[in-house]
């Protein structure tokens, strides 16, 4: 019996080295957990048929002394992640019969160190969502509290990490997509830097806020993931080629807080644990200083220009002629998109390629797109100074815990102010982990969360595992 | 924002909605609108966008890939092709 619960991939790789249990073995482990826990939990869409074959060719890198450290390592895919021949079909309906024609550069690297895909992880209807309440194919269960959502809207990914059904995940963050759901489910999860991984396979969403990551349930397997798919890709036009990252290594010790943003809006139990954590991180000898980033203020307001106007403009490519949903009752080509559109696509979807529209039309463009470009070039400005003085800067990862399935479905904006904190990393590019750092009376887990300057990921896997001993 | 207003928005995003559904976009977006409203606050000089170093991220135009090794995998995901290439309802 492996006892999956305090399973790494350090651990699982010494053990499929040793001849402890084989790479089938643990990938069986993993799928009797599916078995048991996911048609309630509904963390995946689908389980791969060939995962146990995936593991018997990894074996065999074990079996030839070419194994690495994710040989025979199983992951879970987030549903918007291409592998080829397998559906992807990106929470919705849209998407649900296409079946992948190429792998994502991740996914090519993930093949080639012998990772096992155990299957794809439910998500938010095209991203779309900070709860994965939106997915076409149902809401995912927290496993720490099933009456709740995982966050999203990589939900499926986060619920597959947290009940055991895989032992890392990969999913993908446009504005907290990786790192809410990851705190809602207690689990470590990274924002890389914008361009240090490569986004050629991933369905897009905000071309200039997307980013893959891993979901992990301790800060050096997201090190080793982020390690191994860090890499410049040419097919990938705004990857950042290698010699052009200025890789900042580790050693902070001054930690930035800006008080000011959460003065209002923020659940008094994350408040009173943030206190907590930063008490901690003093006693560990770091310095805490008070920070201002006055314009980090509206960067959720300033996401919710440029993402919907990234979205409208990304998702004109489903058009219900070369792939995906397409009505054929339609008798003429306009009606073949207004109704391939208006059917395939979940309400939320529709909700902002319709924002996005408005924001982007003759009239609003300058009030709105003009106005939140230069605001955000005003946050990134305010971050990079702020990165003169301090190593880290600390906030919650967000502002309340897990809330529970069908709260905020009626209200976008609320829905929208789980990303709070999220944004001013999104919109500036600089990397972002989150951490657990414990939980509610009720057992419900909290999350803090660290940015670092561009490609300083170092920098936050070192205080991710200094904050996991303290 | 009225009715007519939503109406255009989805004639150009090309997005066929009921009604109800658009009375009910017409409500969020009062909400969403205050919400984003807000960078109105923020002052608003002129801002010189610094860009970063200028580099061309082109690969070089060689080595393409073979012709039509992909196309049948591409035609099969389209719900109506022809000759290999794409089936397209009338256009007018």
């Amino acid at each position: 019996m492996i006892d999956l619960k305090t399973l790494t991939i350090e651990k699982a790789h010494q053990a499929l080295k040793s001849g402890e249990y084989s790479c089938r073995d643990l990938a069986q482990a993993y799928l009797d957990v599916i078995k048991e826990k996911n048609q309630d939990i509904n963390a995946y869409i689908e389980i791969f048929d060939d995962a146990l074959l995936q593991a018997d060719k990894a074996q065999e890198k074990f079996t030839n002394g070419t194994a690495t450290l994710l040989t025979g390592i199983p992951f879970a895919m987030k549903d918007n992640i291409l592998i080829e021949g397998k559906k992807a079909s990106n929470g919705s309906k849209y998407l649900e019969k296409y079946t992948a024609v190429y792998d994502s550069t991740v996914t090519k690297i993930l093949k080639k160190e012998g990772a096992v895909f155990i299957g794809r992880t439910n998500m938010d209807d095209a991203a779309m969502g900070s709860s994965t309440q939106t997915s076409y194919y149902g809401p995912t269960k927290n496993p720490c509290d099933t009456e709740r959502v995982p966050g999203g809207s990589s939900g499926g990914s986060a619920a597959a990490v947290a009940a055991d059904m895989a032992l890392v995940a990969l999913g993908s963050e446009t504005c907290g997509s990786i790192r809410e759901p990851a705190a809602f489910c207690g689990l470590v999860g990274l924002k890389p830097t914008y361009g240090a991984v490569s986004r050629h396979g991933l369905i897009a969403m905000g071309n200039s806020l997307d980013q893959i990551a891993p979901i992990t349930k301790n800060v050096r397997d997201a090190e080793l993931i982020f390690e191994t798919i860090a890499q410049y890709d040419p097919a990938d036009s705004t990857s950042r080629p290698q010699e052009k990252r200025v890789i900042k290594k580790g050693n902070a010790k001054r930690i930035g807080i800006p008080w000011h943003l959460f003065e209002e809006g923020v659940d008094p139990f994350v408040l009173d644990n943030f206190k907590q954590s930063v008490e901690k991180l003093k006693s560990a000898g770091y310095d805490i200083v008070d920070i201002g980033l006055p314009f980090s203020k509206y960067s959720l307001a300033v996401y919710y220009i440029i993402m919907p106007a990234e979205v409208s403009t990304n998702l004109s490519r489903f058009d219900g002629i070369r792939y995906g949903y397409s009505d054929q009752n339609a008798t003429n080509l306009l009606e073949v998109y207004k109704r391939s559109r208006g059917i395939g696509f979940g309400k939320e979807v529709r909700r902002r390629v319709l924002l996005g529209t408005y924001i982007l039309s003759h009239g609003y463009y300058d009030a709105y797109y003009n106005k939140a470009i230069q605001v955000r070039e005003k946050i990134t400005q305010e971050l990079t100074k702020a990165f003169e003085t301090v190593d880290l800067i600390a906030t919650p990862t967000a502002p309340t815990p897990a809330f529970k399935l069908g709260e905020k479905m009626n209200d976008p904006v609320a829905m929208y102010l789980m990303d709070i904190f999220s944004a001013p990393a999104n919109l500036s590019g600089v990397p972002s982990i989150a951490v657990p750092s414990g939980t509610t009376a009720t057992g419900l887990p909290l999350s803090i969360q660290f940015m670092a300057p561009h490609f300083a990921e170092a920098t936050l896997f070192e205080i991710g595992k200094k904050f996991e001993t303290i | 924002m009225t009715i007519d207003d939503v109406n255009k928005l989805a004639t150009l995003a090309r997005i066929d909605m009921s009604d109800a559904e658009k009375q009910e976009f017409l409500g969020n977006m009062e909400s969403i609108l205050k919400y984003i409203g807000q960078i109105q606050e923020v002052s608003t000089e002129v801002l010189e966008r610094k860009v970063g170093d200028v580099y061309n991220v082109l690969r070089e135009d060689e080595n393409p890939t073979e012709s039509g090794k992909y196309t049948e995998k591409i035609l099969a995901e389209a719900p109506e092709t022809q000759d290999g290439y794409f089936k397209v309802k009338q256009i007018l």
